[in-house]
């Protein structure tokens, strides 16, 4: 199935959720920056419901939870409720922006689970679980994800603190002007950065059972001789395979996968929690580590993410340098796991070192601007942080119009119509695109099954709307479409750059206020981009200090992991490595 | 690394003592002896020539190591293209990213399964000091708390000439190395580095006796507390003094004072 | 037909190798257009955009051309022309500085009142994340980005915290390192050095014309200087008798300190020269 592109219409305004639901409202919240509503926690579902089968809201993008205690804010001045839960729906078929729902919950309460109508809240609701303690009724599996079994406590919380806590928000005042110079280590006995409840005594320790995925084995019933045994087969954390440090679990029976569950928090680097104790432009640096492929988007999501909630205008020409970086990371992104894919399938080497080849000349170019190949650093809020050096433009143009487009023939003559790959490829992996939203997949993956959204189109951010582009969409939604899609948005990328690099304007830079003083008002914002992964949200709740209150990320890979598990069963392992890898996963940014 | 083994420690220790006053010495009982001199050029031409990372990458700097790895400084001119995802068919850990500790005792069982000699790279700030991420509750600061690391190579990422850099260090490393004196083939020094277990924080199981009297005392001065109706909870976590120890703030005065003299520099 | 996409590939690859096969064969290969030769085989190298291919560095004999914005850890500025450290010690890049990892101490004077500069200066390269917020904050210009990344050691600690004597270099390094940046800083400062000044001297001849016409009038008595000959020279003694006593004490060691502290700085002009050197050649291209 194929369709045209899906491009934003106006938003509904008020939510009308018919008479039966009204009652669920309990009020809106933050009015000054999105419209967002406080729905009853018994009524949750029943609202999920109706948004989901009456008003085509079919896509849950963001499922988070906020911790309100000590908030010192005016918004919530008589509300008791300590933790809030955060839903930000989307409508794929229409177009436009979100309608975000909150739920307000007691600390020991439980909350409703959503994984009946949305099943991509699998993921996001054990995070929740995981980092806050929020128990959701009726969720299959909650289990602690990025935490292992065991750990002491919910670090989310705002009361709870790590061993080398120093302050709540830095700066930290043994800095300067006395220098206190000390490591953290030389002040905990253990010199490490551990904490333990007090009474715990370690050698009656028994580690938590490990957690084995269930057996989905065929049960035959007439001809029993054909029951098989099934075993569980541990791939990772330390596997070439898995692009850094990810496990899956899988049951298999001979070499067919029966169930695969996916393990991950080995590269958890606690973003969150640092990010709240950053003032707001600290975090920018942080973002480069998150999906450490595309640093600038990753930029560019979160400087529009602050400047949507404090109001931050972003001058001409510093739009246009915005979308030239990102068209370019993009480039690079795809290229990289073009590559990677069909190093996964076997291919070793070739396709991965032609696609590191063209990777390093805008590396350079990115060194040449920012100061960095990978970790650029290099938006600011209201603009870029400094304009382009004597020569970079002509030379980002001689990429753009001769060597990048070579470059991405090349590849497409040198794969697509390889016969090895088709076979590998077609047919494998597949999942229509109805259960991909229901994932809440983003990105290549659901265009690759057929859906032309694509949140450039869709909620147009920036200035996309002016540029004349395609989104490409192929019809199999599987691997080798997978590998195609993103070849061809790569060559979508060059039409955005050939024109931006064009039409670019002369003039500033970066827009007035900004700086690392910001206080942001008070309020919420969720805003995401279409980065090359998927759908890359920042969700920022700001109580008017110079730090933020919460600082979410919704990552793509780390959501887009939803499906692997129904995407695997009943294929090979072999595939199940290739399906991973064409999921195109940054272990930075699932694991945060 | 405090409480590894002792007499490895030691060995390592006495590898190192020649670089860090930056001359090549040759061991005074090996002055005279030309043959073992000979042969370890060879042994350690050899080894250094062919030294296999493992292919291990952990987080954004692992980026920086295939790319350097890649065709534009392709590691395969120091006869290292081999890298090798089987710990016991390489010599090199390149510690490439952040270490955390759900991921420390894997890294761990990893080391003991190199054969020796083996060698370890820690590359970026994050293997090094626990990098930006250091505050972090999941964050180990520093792989050397816990496997011993001989060439430290900082920045984040370390592009992938500091990386080389980092490996030609090593070399002059092996190179100083005699086969006489290296731990390998003496009986009982290389032991295995006890696997870190995951309790309700990661734990050291070298630490265990210092932990248990951490937390017991501060469980008995909760209960004192409690049964003074001090407010409990305010002990919670067991935390250990704030306060630097005499001894801590000794060993940077004299770690301090001992490279400014190394390095020319004023007190 | 089978096999078709597969032989097409081959063709590629083929197509690939050969073409930069042809680029290695002559004895100046066509791969170092655009490079800068250093003789002994040495080379700085500059891949020309329209270069096929992606060219092998052999680090460490050939080195890539580092971009001006090029940013490692952090450098602190010693002003060669004022003898002086650029740093007040206001501590804006400790407080913006993301991972926290610079110490600054507040040097001050015998009584305790604090002076506008440091007396310890500690950044963690094992913390630092390159990010180079403390040289965008910094209102003094006094800490930049270092482009040496051979920082590669045997021994974390100390070595990876760098203090002032090992952070400092002086400007004429900085100086070769950031061309543009740097001329784009002494313009400003230049301008702003020159608006001073004419501020100044239109203060001064404000006040030269009040006086001429205070002088009009009959004048009561020679304005008196501050300080009479007889303070100024008991000023003067005393300053000398200071100074003697401070080479009396302790007066070696400062004395080593300050030979020591030369000896690196005259290193880092040396290298900062080389570095110069080399950005002329490569403009001359
Ligand atoms: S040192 Fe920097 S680049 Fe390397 S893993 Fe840590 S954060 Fe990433
Ligand atoms: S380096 Fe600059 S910002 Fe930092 S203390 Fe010195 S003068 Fe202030
Ligand atoms: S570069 Fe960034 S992390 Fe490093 S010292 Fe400066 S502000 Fe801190």
């Amino acid at each position: 199935m194929s369709q045209a592109t899906v491009v934003a219409e106006a938003p509904a305004d008020e939510l009308d959720l018919g008479p039966e639901l009204a009652d669920a409202v309990e009020g809106a919240w933050a009015e000054d920056t999105e419209k967002t509503y406080v729905i009853a926690p018994d009524r949750i579902l029943d609202v999920l419901r109706h948004l989901r089968d009456v008003q085509g809201y079919d896509f849950l993008s963001n499922l988070t939870c906020v911790d309100y205690k000590g908030y010192g804010g005016k918004l919530r001045a008589d509300v008791d409720a300590r933790l809030e839960i955060v839903y930000n729906l989307y409508n794929t078929r229409r177009g436009g922006g979100s309608i975000g729902l909150h739920v307000r919950v007691p600390e020991d309460e439980t909350v409703p689970s959503a994984t009946s109508l949305y099943a991509g809240a699998n993921l996001q609701e054990r995070e929740v679980y995981d980092l806050f303690g929020v128990k959701f009724e009726g969720h299959p599996n909650l289990r602690r994800i990025l935490l292992w079994d065991g750990f002491n406590g919910h670090p989310m919380r705002k009361d709870w603190q790590e061993a080398y806590f120093e302050e709540d928000v830095k700066p930290f005042r043994s800095r300067h002007p006395k220098g206190e110079y000390a490591f953290h280590e030389d002040k905990i006995p253990w010199a490490k950065n551990t904490t333990y409840p007090a009474g715990w005594d370690p050698d009656s320790w028994q580690e938590p059972v490990a957690y084995v995925p269930v057996s989905q084995a065929p049960h035959h019933e007439n001809e029993p001789h054909l029951d098989t045994e099934s075993i569980v087969v541990n791939l990772g954390p330390h596997h070439p395979s898995t692009h850094g440090v990810f496990r899956m679990l899988t049951r298999v029976e001979g070499e067919t996968i029966l169930a695969l569950e996916p393990e991950m928090g080995y590269l958890h680097r606690n973003h969150e929690k640092i990010g709240e104790r950053n003032t707001w432009l600290m975090n920018m640096p942080f973002t480069d580590r998150l999906d450490y492929l595309n640093s600038m988007s990753n930029n560019w999501s979160y400087a529009l993410a602050v400047e949507k909630l404090a109001g931050i205008e972003v001058p001409e020409r510093a739009e246009y340098l915005r979308v030239i970086m990102a068209e370019f990371t993009r480039i690079v992104n795809h290229t990289w796991s073009i590559g990677f894919i069909l190093n996964d399938l076997g291919a070793l080497q070739t396709p991965a070192l032609y696609a590191i080849e063209e990777r390093e000349m805008i590396l350079d170019l990115f060194e040449a601007v920012s100061g960095a190949r990978m970790m650029c650093n290099y938006m600011r809020f209201g603009g870029v942080v400094r304009d382009l050096p004597e020569g970079w433009h002509e030379q980002a143009a001689y990429l753009a119009n001769e060597r990048l487009p070579r470059a991405l023939d090349e590849l497409d003559t040198l794969l697509t119509e390889n016969e090895i790959l088709k076979a590998r490829g077609r047919g494998v992996g597949y999942l229509p695109v109805e259960d991909l939203i229901a994932l809440s997949v983003s990105g290549p993956m659901i265009r690759a099954g057929g859906l032309a959204y694509d949140i450039r189109k869709a909620e147009p951010y920036g200035i996309y709307d002016r540029f004349d582009f395609d989104v490409p969409t192929l019809p199999n939604s599987d691997i080798y479409d997978r590998y195609y899609i993103r070849l061809l948005e790569a060559m979508e990328s060059v039409r955005i750059l050939q024109q931006a690099l064009r039409d670019i304007p002369e003039g500033e830079t970066l827009g007035g206020r900004g700086g690392y003083t910001l206080r942001a008002p008070e309020g919420e914002v969720y805003s995401r981009i279409e980065a090359p992964k998927g759908e890359l949200g920042f969700y920022l709740a700001s109580d008017g200090k110079v730090a933020p209150w919460r600082y979410h990320v919704r990552s793509p890979s780390y959501i887009n992991l939803n499906a692997l598990g129904p995407m695997s069963i009943g294929y090979k392992v072999a595939d199940a490595i290739v399906i991973l890898g064409a999921i195109d996963i940054v272990l930075g940014e699932v694991d945060r | 690394m405090a409480s590894l083994p002792p007499d490895f420690q030691q060995l390592k220790q006495d590898q190192l003592t020649p670089f860090l006053h930056d001359e090549i010495a040759v061991p005074d009982e090996l002055q005279a002896n030309v043959l073992i001199t000979t042969v370890d050029k060879i042994y350690n031409w050899s080894r250094r020539s062919s030294m296999w990372p493992l292919l291990f990458g952990l987080a954004c700097c692992a980026i920086e190591m295939i790319a350097t790895a890649a065709s534009r400084y392709d590691l395969a001119r120091f006869g290292m293209e081999v890298m090798r995802p089987s710990p016991r068919q390489s010599d090199l850990m390149i510690v490439s990213g952040t270490v955390t500790k759900k991921m420390v005792p894997a890294i761990v069982r990893i080391y003991n399964q190199m054969a020796e000699p083996r060698y370890v790279l820690s590359m970026g700030a994050c293997a090094t000091g626990g990098g930006p991420f250091k505050e972090g509750y999941n964050v180990v600061s520093g792989i050397d708390k816990y496997i011993p690391v001989d060439v430290y190579v900082p920045g984040c990422p370390p592009t992938p000439e500091a990386l080389i850099y980092g490996l030609l260090k090593m070399h002059e490393k092996v190179d100083r190395q005699s086969v006489t004196s290296v731990p390998w083939y003496r009986k009982d020094t290389s032991q295995f580095v006890p696997v870190p277990r995951l309790g309700p924080d990661v734990f050291d199981p070298r630490q265990v006796d210092l932990i248990k009297d951490t937390t017991l005392k501060a469980a008995a001065a909760t209960t004192a507390a409690a049964a003074n109706g001090a407010s409990a909870g305010a002990t919670e976590h067991a935390r250990g003094p704030a306060q630097l120890s005499d001894k801590a703030i000794a060993r940077m005065e004299e770690a301090k004072r001992r490279w400014r003299e190394k390095k020319g520099l004023p007190e | 037909m089978f096999g078709t996409g597969l032989l097409k590939g081959l063709g590629v690859t083929l197509k690939h190798a050969l073409d930069t096969f042809d680029d290695d064969r002559e004895s100046v290969p066509d791969r170092y257009r655009g490079s800068l030769d250093l003789g002994n085989n040495r080379r700085v190298i500059k891949q020309p955009i329209d270069q096929e291919g992606l060219l092998t560095i052999q680090y460490p004999e050939e080195k890539r051309l580092l971009p001006e914005r090029f940013r490692y850890i952090p450098m602190l500025i010693w002003d060669s022309e004022k003898d002086e450290d650029r740093c007040t010690a206001c501590g804006i890049c400790a407080k913006v500085c993301p991972p926290q990892c610079i110490w600054i101490v507040r040097d001050s004077d015998e009584d305790g009142k604090p002076l506008t500069r440091a007396s310890e200066f500690y950044i963690d390269a094992a913390v630092c994340m390159s990010c180079s917020f403390c040289v965008e904050f910094c209102p003094f210009d006094a800490i930049k980005m270092n482009h040496d990344y051979e920082l590669a050691v045997y021994d974390r600690y100390p070595q990876l915290v760098y203090d002032m004597a090992e952070l400092t270099v002086p400007l004429e390094y900085y100086a070769a390192l950031w061309p543009t940046q740097f001329e784009e800083e002494e313009t400003r400062r230049r301008e702003e050095e020159e608006k001073k000044r004419r501020q100044e001297e239109e203060k001064a001849a404000r006040l030269a014309a009040k006086q001429a016409e205070a002088a009009e009038k009959p004048a009561d008595a020679p304005a008196a200087p501050k300080r009479s000959a007889a303070e100024l020279q008991q000023l003067a003694r005393e300053r000398a008798a200071q100074r003697q006593a401070q080479a009396a004490d302790g007066g070696s060691s400062e004395d080593d300190a300050a030979a020591a502290k030369k000896t690196r700085m005259e290193e880092l002009k040396r290298k900062a020269q080389e570095r110069a050197r080399q950005r002329k050649l490569e403009s001359g291209e």
